[in-house]
């Protein structure tokens, strides 16, 4: 598995485990994706989706599998998982753009309306983002959720912001 | 001479857990630790754990602790910090070298029905040209720095190791402010999860399959590394070389259990490599082949924090079991379920060497 | 500037700076002021109260704990948790001190050490 030599999984791999949502389903709304394809002991996706959209069941290193039927992309199972795996998709957020969340933990925090470059799983620069909500509550216990607004095209690939500069560093 | 029921050697996650379970039916307990706080590993491991939902997956490691030295104070454990167990004598008698608050030291013997050793680990080192300068350190060092001393051991960092723990503290590296420059993995493929490489390349961290370290350059300190590929024979190959400009090289290459006080009362070891080194054998009691001697945690074998919490409720009931605190019955219930967690938890590619290993230490302990 | 050897001088200031960990996404600020005053080789530094010796060595740029016997190699801290006496320094007169696990005291006397530390 390239994974185990590139550490980063491509659209294709998760599309032949049948781990990616439909197109159908991308056109009906935000989609969570769960970017986890290991048998490892490990279940709290599946507790922390209150539609019960994610199914593990025994044994808990089953892989997890997101009914796309159930899901309706609320991404409070994104700051649940311990491997920060999940993310959720928006493909029908405007015309041109779509929104991508993803888990960030790392300080500054960016700053809504802020322009960000979003990176793809490889971390390259793929294209540029608008900040559209950082959210940071007491139940994520310091995992910080980030929804940017990029190209539509873009959203399979990108999966995070190039980390801040603090303003301490050099 | 000081007689305790139960001595704990080690406050750290499975030292704790073995002291609270037998704490709660009724024993005796006291835990003695070399350092300032107890809590073991448990301070520097900031992320969130896998596992179990039902048993504390997706809290952070630091949480973890704190419930737990909360716990072990609500059952009435006696806990001794700055103590360091010198020594272990037949018949259990625990030799403790214990400094005091004008930095003095006193000298106690603790006489022991029972004994619980949760010494843990240490970090294993790679020997390479330059590797004692300045700026070369263990990545559980890096670890330990950034999240419990909070300082940064140096600015652009070098990994050498791909396991889970060179992956998550290269993250914790980023979180807290260093540049990581590269993790080098000797083997031709990643050791540790995918989602936690996943991290780290999201971050734009290159993994350098294939790969080894060659040297440390510099005078008073780390400030080049370099770094080749290796072939299939794990030899470097000329002209693959690659420098990268770091001020700090973190060791992750595998810890080895510290077995020094389990063989001073003469329990049997067998070299496992797939649990770190020599390891002392245990019974499914945590037992070692000298009875009322337990092991638990790291030392039994390199596993996780979730594994080693695991097995010290294992010796703690069993304990409370052998002194008659608890019945047959109810003994073998709790510790039933408690195998079957520790099972779960070994299940899947990367638990499988060490679900074998541990069901050989089973077979060997019966011989 | 001329460098004596065992003194570690470090002519950034800003390294200072940002070898602490102030603030962090999960560890919070870092809410410790009171601060204590050390000596290392004679010059005067802050460290905060209650923190090990190498942290505040750390913060303050100073990576060279001792020079070995035979070669007089520089040394510095390898394992953190006080296992491998790589970080040893004389503090208060008395050698071989594992600066990774004992805490600073106001007023310390910190010295890099020079092989086994034999008292003068």
């Amino acid at each position: 598995m390239a994974l185990r030599k590139t550490g980063y999984l491509t659209k294709e791999e998760l599309m032949n485990l049948n781990l990616y949502p439909s197109e159908k389903r991308f056109k009906k709304g935000p989609v969570a994706i769960i970017e986890c394809i290991e048998e490892i002991p490990c279940n709290p996706c599946e507790v922390a989706c209150k539609f019960k959209a994610i199914k593990i069941g025994k044994p808990i290193t089953n892989i997890p599998i997101l009914d796309e039927s159930l899901c309706i992309g609320c991404g409070l199972c994104i700051a649940k998982c311990p491997g920060l795996a999940i993310f959720t998709i928006d493909k029908t957020y405007s015309d041109e753009e779509g929104l991508i969340s993803f888990p960030y933990e790392y300080l500054p925090l960016p700053i809504t309306d802020s322009i960000v470059e979003a990176v793809n799983r490889e971390g390259k620069v793929v294209s540029s983002g608008k900040v559209i909500k950082v959210l940071n509550i007491k139940s994520f216990d310091r995992t910080p959720v980030v929804t940017i607004a990029i190209p539509k095209e873009k959203l399979d690939e990108v999966r995070g912001i190039k980390r801040l500069k603090s303003k301490d560093s050099k | 001479m000081i007689k305790k029921e139960v001595v704990v050697i080690g406050g750290g996650p499975s030292g704790l857990s073995a002291a609270v379970e037998a704490a709660k039916k009724g024993a005796e307990v006291l835990v003695v630790d070399e350092n300032l706080r107890a809590g073991g590993q448990l301070f520097k491991q900031i992320h969130k754990f896998f596992g179990s939902s039902a048993h504390q997956a997706g809290v952070r490691g630091i949480d973890i602790a704190s419930e737990l030295l909360e716990e072990a104070r609500e059952c009435g454990v006696e806990v001794w910090l700055n103590s360091a167990v010198v020594g272990l004598f037949k018949e259990k008698k625990v030799t403790i070298k214990k400094t005091l608050a004008d930095n003095s030291e006193k000298l106690e013997i603790i006489q022991a029905k029972k004994i619980v050793i949760a010494a843990g680990a240490s970090e294993n080192a790679v020997r390479f040209k330059g590797w004692t300068l300045p700026g070369v350190i263990g990545a559980g060092a890096a670890q330990t720095m950034i999240n419990v001393n909070r300082v940064l051991p140096g600015k652009r960092i070098l990994m050498i190791g791909s396991g889970n723990v060179g992956l998550i503290v290269s993250y914790q590296l980023l979180q807290a402010g260093a540049e990581v420059v590269g993790v080098v993995e000797a083997a031709p493929q990643i050791g540790g999860y995918g989602v936690h490489a996943a991290k780290i390349r999201r971050a734009g961290i290159p993994i350098y399959t294939s790969h080894t370290i060659l040297e440390a350059k510099g005078v008073k300190g780390v400030e080049e590394a370099v770094i080749c590929e290796v072939n299939d024979k794990w030899q470097p190959i000329k002209g693959t070389e690659k420098v990268f400009k770091v001020d700090t090289i973190t060791i992750a290459a595998g810890l080895k259990p510290l077995i020094e006080l389990a063989m001073m009362h003469d329990c049997k070891c067998s070299f496992i490599p797939q649990l770190g080194g020599w390891v002392p054998l245990h019974d499914e009691n945590m037992e070692s082949t000298n009875p009322g001697i337990y092991l638990v945690g790291d030392v039994t074998g390199v596993e996780e924090a979730n594994t080693a919490l695991e097995e010290g409720r294992l010796a703690g009931t069993a304990i409370a079991e052998a002194l008659k605190y608890i019945s047959l019955e109810d003994a073998g219930k709790l510790k039933k379920e408690i195998w079957h967690r520790l099972n779960e938890l070994r299940m899947g590619p990367f638990g499988e060497a060490r679900m074998l290993a541990k069901n050989n230490i089973l077979t060997a302990c019966k011989i | 500037m001329s460098e004596k050897p065992g003194q570690n001088f470090i002519n950034e200031r800003r390294v200072f700076k940002y070898m602490r960990v102030n603030d962090h996404i999960i560890l919070g600020k870092d809410e410790r002021k009171e601060m204590v005053e050390i000596k290392v080789n004679d010059k005067t530094i802050q460290a905060k109260k209650g923190e090990m010796i190498i942290a505040a060595l750390i913060a303050n740029g100073i990576k060279v704990n001792r020079y070995t016997v035979k070669k007089k190699e520089p040394r510095g801290i390898f394992c953190g948790i006080g296992q491998c006496t790589d970080c040893i320094m004389t503090v208060n007169g008395k050698p071989n001190v594992r600066t990774c696990v004992t805490p600073v005291e106001d007023g310390m006397i910190i010295d890099t050490q020079y092989g086994v530390g034999r008292k003068e």
